[in-house]
């Protein structure tokens, strides 16, 4: 009896004070700022979505349009002014990739958009190979590096000595043309399924996966946008061409190698894509929403530590500094002005660490899901 | 020697073999085995067990031994054999790759080594139905205290590792972890407010100390046991730490009266149509003191000796142990830390001074690479495998060099690992890693 008395007691303890906590909890719900000074991560998530990543896109369909029409004229009229116009809408279309290849999520990672998109260097071998035989299945992975923006740069650059000799190709060689044909057409139904996609149901799902875990859209995408730093922009166009990673440079690694003169070109479009990611920026005009530096702003005044998103901005300035530096053939810088190259990388990796150990310890991001107890 | 009912036991070894058998199959089902011990191309070693690989496909063949055993275990079903196997497989599963420890899988560990030595097959087991010999309804009294000790050195030492300045008087890392939770009903409107994350943080620290003690006494056991239900599952709702939160529920039953798991069984065994009176045959094992017996209760002593002892060993450190982590490891330091890293390998000629990095991607999945870029035992057996892959790829008078950083409970990041040290040069031992920076901070307390 005694016992069962005393568990009614510590049971009616235990009750009482939930109750005492609820009210608590509800009265100050109630005041006015108790939860508007919260960050909200749909809000950020709504604005990459809506502002960012869908108009990206857009964009970027709407140019590899311009490049099929371009290249249908071409195909249909082997003309040089033809040939000429082709390669500007191919030009565009590339600038316009470098702002949607960081979003490697939902669809897009699905399809394995980057590494059908833009793999380079690319095979010459096997392109010529191809256009041969007239045999080929593009969408095996083996076949990455001969196809995508790299290869079209091959078939419009360097399939021959020089332009007339490149357009005497095209016009003597079917295969050539198909396989030219068949890139393009590639690049344009990758996309457009990946805009779909998201134009579709992808968005709202992607949107409303806001928690904090490891699957959640913020997790996702930031590991996304690391990895898209860390390996495609630090070490992809600029790291692996100047020999950081051999005991060499690599100047036939370089981004548009067969064209030459747009290197720096892709590389700063992808750079101020990057920033303005981190910034919030909006895609079209002059707008800024939520981002990951008005997160980390936010999680900086409750720990009341150092202003880190003031720091990989300035790190982000730096870089760019030192890249406007550069010229525009990153192959000759690579083999005249190396030192530029590597000053350049040195930039970009300060700011690997300031984003992979400071903002990822700042926003707590898991790397993968598995259990943890604290680092 | 005191006697004891054997239910607690019971109880204790039906709730464990089953958890067991139900970690084994999440963790099969999420595809970790894969994941974790199939996949990655390098696997890091513990000290001294780097004969300790994963088996290839034959893992599988190890989860499916240590499932089987588990629920062997859960039944009483041979229970030594079980209960051996099971500690076995287990603890070579938690070997194969120090990237996946976990402090409860530790304490699994431990757990099953002390079972190994204890009666719990002595009532409500198959062992005990199909051989009376082995029926008993009371047991010695230390075998059950024994488990109630473990489970409060676990407690108690997490309490004691929150004793420290980041943790007490930074609020970190809670101030980092709780405000992404601010999704959560009622309490994450809360969760970026210093009055909160301190109450958590303190509240925790007491918790971790306390509850013990308040488990042990009759009076107060049932708020006790609140508590630690309360308390873990938010920390299950927090954080993503598996299995954890249920293991320590349940393993803190142990600490009620045998009248409740008396209760429990009946239940059970009314549900499943068990004659439970046939257990309840009065028999008394007796403690013997044998020459076996001896040994078996020596080596027990032994065994909390260590445990007790073990976790001071940062003490023999110099340096930071959150940032040198000399020390952290087997000593219920959970949930302490938010750390991140980053630790990029420069491959040397040391003869014609020309160099490369290393793309960490090519040879270790992303868990790996941000466990490795933190843990100074990690980098250096990392720089080790680095230098005998190159060295196979003909590249000579191999010298590895890392430039790494580090950033702890919100500071900045700062240079971790000395850059102008030859990692190849220097070996693992139980000596302090001289060529770890200093850490420029401090970080007060236990």
């Amino acid at each position: 009896m005694i016992i069962h008395h005393l568990n009614t007691k510590t049971t009616s303890i235990i009750l009482s004070m939930a109750m005492i906590f609820f009210i608590v909890a509800c009265s100050t719900e109630n005041e006015p700022k108790a939860s508007t000074d919260n960050f909200d991560r749909q809000a950020m998530l709504v604005n990459w979505a809506d502002n960012i990543i869908i108009p990206a896109y857009d964009n970027y369909v709407g140019k590899l349009t311009d490049l099929t029409n371009a290249k249908n004229d071409f195909i249909a009229n082997r003309t040089l002014s033809n040939l000429e116009a082709l390669k500007i809408a191919w030009l565009e279309a590339y600038i316009a990739w470098q702002s949607v290849s960081m979003f490697e999520i939902g669809k897009a990672e699905e399809l394995s958009l980057r590494d059908f998109t833009n793999v380079f260097p690319t095979s010459k071998t096997a392109i010529e190979e191809h256009v041969n035989s007239g045999t080929y299945d593009l969408t095996l992975p083996s076949s990455r590096n001969q196809q995508g923006f790299p290869a079209i740069d091959y078939l419009l650059h360097g399939a021959a000595e020089n332009q007339e000799m490149i357009l005497e190709r095209f016009e003597t060689e079917e295969n050539l043309r198909n396989y030219l044909n068949d890139l393009i057409n590639r690049l344009a139904d990758l996309s457009t399924a990946v805009l779909q996609d998201w134009e579709g149901g992808y968005r709202d799902e992607f949107v409303n996966n806001d928690g904090s875990t490891a699957s959640s859209s913020v997790n996702k995408l930031v590991n996304d946008y690391m990895f898209y730093y860390e390996r495609t922009l630090r070490a992809g166009k600029i790291g692996i061409p100047a020999g950081v990673f051999s005991n060499t440079p690599l100047s036939d690694r370089v981004e548009a190698f067969y064209r030459r003169d747009v290197s720096k070109t892709l590389f700063m479009a992808s750079l101020n894509a990057t920033i303005d990611f981190f910034n919030g920026q909006y895609y079209n005009g002059n707008g800024q929403g939520e981002s990951l530096k008005s997160y980390l702003d936010f999680l900086n005044s409750i720990t009341d530590g150092s202003d880190l998103s003031g720091l990989i901005n300035d790190q982000f300035a730096k870089s760019k500094a030192k890249a406007e530096n550069l010229g525009e053939n990153f192959y000759t810088e690579v083999e005249n002005n190396n030192a530029q190259m590597l000053q350049t990388y040195d930039e970009l990796q300060a700011n690997t660490i300031l984003l992979k150990v400071d903002m990822f310890q700042a926003l707590n991001i898991r790397v993968d899901y598995v259990d943890a107890d604290g680092d | 020697m005191r006697s004891t009912k054997a239910a607690p036991l019971a109880v204790f070894r039906i709730f464990f073999g089953f958890l067991m058998a139900i970690s084994i199959i999440r963790f099969w089902a999420l595809g970790w085995i894969d994941k974790l011990y199939i996949k990655p191309l390098f696997h890091f070693s513990y000290y001294g067990f780097e004969f300790i690989k994963p088996l290839g496909e034959w893992t599988y063949v190890l989860f499916l031994i240590c499932g089987l055993s588990a629920i062997g275990v859960a039944l009483g079903y041979k229970y030594r054999l079980s209960i051996i196997l099971f500690f076995l497989s287990f603890t070579y599963i938690e070997l194969m790759d120090k990237t996946t420890y976990l402090n409860h899988y530790y304490f699994i560990s431990l757990v099953a080594f002390l079972l190994i030595f204890l009666p719990v097959n002595a009532y409500f087991s198959l062992d005990a139905k199909r051989q009376p010999i082995l029926s008993f309804e009371q047991v010695p009294q230390w075998t059950i205290d024994a488990l109630k000790l473990l489970v409060a050195i676990v407690y108690f030492y997490a309490g004691l590792a929150k004793l420290n300045s980041d943790w007490l008087l930074q609020g970190m890392p809670l101030k980092i972890w709780l405000p992404a939770h601010y999704d959560l009903p009622i309490l994450g409107n809360f969760f970026h407010q210093n009055w909160l994350i301190y109450l958590f943080s303190w509240s925790g620290a007491i918790f971790d100390l306390s509850i013990p003690f308040l488990l042990l006494y009759k009076r107060i056991r049932l708020v006790a046991f609140v508590l630690v239900v309360v308390f873990h599952m938010l920390t299950w709702v927090l954080f993503p730490i598996g299995m954890f939160p249920f293991i320590m529920i349940l393993a803190a039953t142990i600490f009620f009266d045998a009248k409740f798991h008396d209760k429990l069984l009946s239940i059970a065994a009314k549900a499943l149509k068990i004659n439970k009176k046939k257990f309840d045959n009065q028999k008394k094992l007796l403690q013997s003191f044998n020459k076996a017996n001896k040994l078996k209760i020596s080596l027990l002593a032994v065994f909390f000796i260590v445990q007790i002892t073990f976790p001071f060993r940062y003490l023999a450190y110099p340096g930071e142990l959150f940032w040198t982590e000399e020390g952290y490891r087997f000593s219920w330091r959970v949930m302490l830390m938010e750390k991140a890293g980053y630790a990029s390998f420069k491959i040397v000629n040391g003869k014609t001074g020309e160099h490369f990095y290393v793309n960490n991607a090519d040879f270790l999945t992303p868990f790996q690479e941000k466990q490795m870029s933190t843990q100074p035992d990690f980098i250096l057996e990392y720089a080790h495998f680095l230098k005998k892959h190159f060295e196979k790829q003909g590249h000579e008078y191999l010298e590895v060099y890392v430039e790494s950083y580090v950033a702890i409970n919100g500071r900045r990041s700062t240079a971790f690992v000395d850059p102008t040290v030859n990692l190849a040069d220097k070996k693992e031992s139980w000596k302090h890693k001289n060529w770890i920076l200093p850490f420029n901070d401090e970080i007060k307390g236990l």
